[in-house]
């Protein structure tokens, strides 16, 4: 399986032309995904990870770079020679307000993908099928009528997830798909995602800006800042040992809700995320960061290293 | 859904009035020559009883030349109507293909376009008017066409701008990644969510291009004589407004009360598809 | 203790045509000098409606007031005059909402935005307003020249310090944030976090935190109570919620949280949806979705009751009244 990975992206790169200039939206990102793991993206608003989902899905047209899915290079593709493909790749919305057509019932919904893509014929099979991505995914059959703004927002999440899954994907792009949910109700979205990876042996890329939750869902986790990838890591491992100074302070910024003895002492980084625009030639993070050197982190900006076996960090100072 | 917009809409008092006299108007148009004679009732003159005022046999009274008024204006409601709606829905077609696509693909098409509309828009509707019908000739059709340009370019930059917010929302993106063409996403998600201001627009621009018309006629470039258009019998009492001032009053009310309905229809309307009202 | 804030048995209801949304049901709280009280719960639990009665600014119609009474150092809110309420609005009593994007004017600098109320509350001169308002700007950690400059020059941590600056610029004796973090990034949120404990800390100030992040109430309050359905459910120290949690739906919330479980594990979330306000269930509103309940939940709204004779510690569930009952998770504990 290690040699047949499901996706790989090659130095994925997508610049937007501002008023202000260049933005670096997404520089030189690379990684490799095996099927029925889930890779967790995070970072901060800004830093590229909902961008960088977009391009994979090719929502966005790439600036350069490669992706290559279950063998196939798909980075040149049309619009039209992509319909195909949208079956194996899917996508659930971070809105789960605006992700929906308004005038749309929930049959018609989780149903317009089938139809669309000629996967069942026959009206009584289409509806079959619906029940049942509708009993998969935990909504009542009684809610089979009724339009999106009835509903709360945890269930229109999982109207969103049926569409996804009403094609039989191989990979779906999470995007940020419960934090506009209560906790409750999110905890109950991500035991679904979960339950349904196990059954279906779906493949997750999973963005988000909450750590807590990638810690839970992922087995690699990427954390991007300013449009690269500034460390990458099985989850255990970045969870116990980070290296890279940015997510040590984006571990520690976490609220924890702990109080009392056991509760860790926090370390607050200074400086605010700018946007990637007329970048000088060094660390992103310099800025900010609480020990950078002088002639080494500002003489370029430090590619991905394998400093531990699968554990890859961006930092020149670390050794 | 639609039942739930028809259930605000009734509970609506002016929009129910507004309704009322259009079907009276509607149903006045398709059973007016079924009643009377064009030839004999409506165009042939009887200068012995011209300018009589209204009385039991002639209910408005009759014009300069002793043709019947109720009779006149109740054929002329098929002109008003036909011109209306044929140069609105004329203008729909064009105005929202035109708008989706300035609004769908911005760029330099968008440019193009709506450079183009705005030219269009910054004519006055009578002066454009009077400049294709002089050009094309008048006529019936002549003039639905001129009158269906003002109401293309109205519908243009209304289109856009909704086409505009919600190309830009999550489940057009969520069409895309589900693998569906544009011009699907276009017709069938895009557009019936721009459905409540074109609905709107529709009921005010009726009125607008009712008021035209009768402007056009009034100039005696519009609907060509005898026909009984209303702005044409309005044109044609204006010498007589001393002696016999019914033959103005009754064709002015018949355009007032239907512009007036058609605005509380609007009006109604446009509040029972306001999703913030919803419950 | 001397107390800033008293709130005893609010009701509030927002009567439609078509329903009576029972927002508030009756919740007493009282926050004490330098004290920061966080109030948690989910989305349509009633917090937000509980801040604006404080200002009494709940919208009329359809929001009412049904009963009673909000004592703000002192002075009874509800009693209060059109007049006597804008003088307290912003001098007694300021307010931070969660939106530091909308919470600002885009076409007024940031000086003159925090100088107005100072001019307006203080009687200032719109010179000595300014002068105050550049050291407010030191204050929340922003240089003073940037006084001149317009919110669209401000990133959004940025824009939150300067509502602080605002919200803090007249003294007030109440601060009421309303989620001020959740719009920002979770290392810009540690640094507004940090601010607003420290400004607390140094002025003569007790604040109400609104919001639904338990992470957040750890790392800022002092006491805090968990709303559900426009009702108190527990309240008491941090220490003793988060140490010592007594009712189910307190402890369904710390077992929807991720980030304390071990990688692979389910999470257990509460099962069941809020109920509707419109048409609360008999007794306790929690009982459906309670995995404790029994048919006496239905029978009774509970009261709260002092858990242990404690003086801080309080509890509105009627399971305790059976013997020997306890949570499954202080069961594991110990």
């Amino acid at each position: 399986m290690a040699n047949n990975p499901l996706l790989v992206i090659e130095n994925l790169t997508k610049y937007f032309n501002t008023a202000a200039g260049q933005l670096h939206a997404v520089d030189g990102v690379s990684f490799t995904l095996e099927e029925g793991k889930t890779l967790g993206i995070v970072g901060e608003s800004g830093c590229g990870k909902s961008t960088t989902g977009r391009c994979i899905l090719k929502l966005i047209e790439p600036t350069s770079g490669k992706i290559i899915f279950q063998g196939n290079d798909i980075t040149k593709l049309s619009r039209r020679e992509m319909r195909p493909l949208r079956q194996k790749m899917q996508m659930v919305f971070q809105d789960p307000f605006s992700s929906l057509d308004p005038r749309q019932t929930v049959m018609q919904l989780i149903s317009e993908p089938i139809i669309e893509h000629n996967l069942i014929k026959g009206k009584e099979a289409i509806e079959a099928r619906t029940l049942e991505l509708m009993r998969t995914v935990g909504l009542a059959e009684r809610y089979v009528n009724v339009y999106p703004h009835e509903l709360d927002g945890g269930r229109r999440q999982r109207i969103g997830i049926a569409r996804a899954l009403a094609m039989n994907p191989k990979i779906i792009v999470c995007d940020e798909p419960v934090s506009a949910l209560d906790v409750s109700i999110q905890a109950q979205i991500l035991n679904l995602l979960k339950q349904l990876q196990k059954d279906l042996g779906l493949t997750y890329i999973f963005i988000t800006h909450d750590l807590s939750v990638v810690k839970y869902f992922s087995d690699d986790i990427a954390v991007m800042y300013m449009g690269t990838m500034v460390e990458k890591a099985p989850a255990s491992v970045l969870f116990k040992n980070p290296l890279h100074p940015y997510t040590k302070a984006l571990l520690s910024a976490i609220p924890l809700p702990i109080v009392g003895k056991d509760k860790p002492k926090r370390q607050v980084i200074k400086g605010e995320i700018t946007a990637p625009i007329n970048l000088p030639d060094a660390c992103r993070f310099m800025k900010r960061c609480d020990c950078p050197v002088a002639g080494v982190c500002d003489k370029g900006n430090p590619v991905l290293r394998e400093l531990e076996p699968n554990h890859f960090v961006a930092c020149s100072c670390l050794k | 859904m639609s039942q739930e917009i028809w259930h605000r809409l009734i509970k609506n008092k002016g929009a129910v009035i507004g309704m009322t006299f259009l079907a009276l108007l509607v149903i006045a148009a398709v059973v007016s020559p079924f009643i009377f004679d064009y030839e004999k009732d409506v165009i042939n003159q009887n200068l012995a009883i011209k300018l009589q005022a209204p009385s039991a046999q002639h209910w408005f009274g009759t014009d300069e030349y002793g043709r019947d008024l109720f009779a006149r204006v109740m054929y002329g409601s098929r002109y008003s109507i036909a011109i209306s709606v044929g140069s609105v829905g004329f203008g729909l077609i064009v105005g929202t293909i035109l708008g989706s696509i300035a609004g769908f693909y911005g760029g330099y098409w968008d440019s193009i376009i709506m450079r183009g509309v705005d030219i269009f828009y910054s004519i006055p509707n009578i002066l454009k008017a009077v400049v294709i019908v002089s050009m094309l000739g008048t006529s019936t059709f002549n003039l639905i066409i001129a009158l269906a340009v003002s109401c293309a370019t109205n519908y243009a930059r209304i289109v856009r701008a909704s086409v505009m917010t919600i190309r830009d929302l999550e489940y057009v993106e969520s069409s895309y990644a589900m693998g569906l063409p544009t011009w699907k996403i276009i017709l069938k998600h895009i557009l019936p969510n721009c459905l409540s201001p074109i609905i709107v627009q529709t009921t005010l621009l009726i009125g607008t291009t009712i008021i035209a018309a009768s402007s056009l006629s009034f100039l005696g470039i519009g609907v060509p004589a005898p026909a009984p258009e209303w702005g044409a019998l309005l044109s044609g009492g204006r010498s007589y407004i001393r002696i016999a001032s019914h033959i103005c009053i009754i064709p002015g009310l018949a355009i007032m009360f239907t512009v007036l309905a058609l605005n509380l229809l609007g009006d109604g309307l446009r509040d029972a598809l306001d999703p913030k009202l919803k419950k | 203790m001397e107390l800033v804030l008293d709130i005893k048995d609010l009701v509030v209801h927002y009567e439609t045509e078509d329903a009576d949304v029972a927002a508030v049901n009756g919740i007493s709280l009282a926050i004490g000098k330098k004290r920061t009280l966080g109030l948690v719960g989910e989305t349509g639990a009633g917090k937000t409606t509980t801040a604006l009665s404080i200002m009494n600014l709940v919208p009329d119609p359809p929001g009412v007031i049904k009963n009673g009474s909000i004592t703000l150092a002192g002075n009874d809110v509800l009693a209060m005059n059109d007049e006597q309420l804008e003088a307290m609005r912003g001098n007694d009593v300021a307010m931070i909402f969660q939106d530091p994007m909308t919470a600002l004017n885009p076409v007024m600098t940031v000086g003159e935005q925090i100088a107005e109320s100072l001019e307006l509350h203080q009687n200032m001169t719109p010179e000595e307003a300014l002068e105050k308002a550049k050291e407010m700007l030191k204050l929340v950690g922003i240089a003073e020249t940037r006084a001149y400059d317009y919110p669209h020059q401000f990133s959004g941590g940025m824009k939150q310090r300067v509502v602080i600056a605002i919200a803090l610029a007249c003294s007030p004796k109440l601060l009421i944030a309303d989620e001020p973090t959740t719009a920002l990034d979770v290392t810009i949120q540690a640094q507004v976090l940090e601010l607003m404990k420290d400004l607390i800390n140094n002025r003569d100030m007790a604040m109400l935190l609104i919001t639904h992040s338990l992470g957040v109430v750890a790392e800022v309050c002092d006491d805090m109570a968990v709303m559900y359905a426009g009702r108190i459910v527990e309240k008491g120290t941090v220490d003793d919620v988060f140490n010592n949690m007594r009712h189910p739906y307190t402890e369904g919330l710390f077992n929807s949280l991720p980030n304390l479980k071990e990688q692979g594990e389910m999470l257990e979330p509460i099962k069941g949806l809020m109920p509707d306000p419109a048409d609360l269930p008999p007794g306790c509103a929690f009982a459906p979705r309670c995995p404790y309940a029994t048919e006496a939940c239905t029978a009774a709204v509970p009261e709260l009751e002092s858990v242990d004779g404690s003086a801080t510690h309080f509890v509105a569930c009627q399971a305790y009244s059976r013997p020997g009952f306890a949570l499954r998770r202080n069961k594991d504990g110990k």
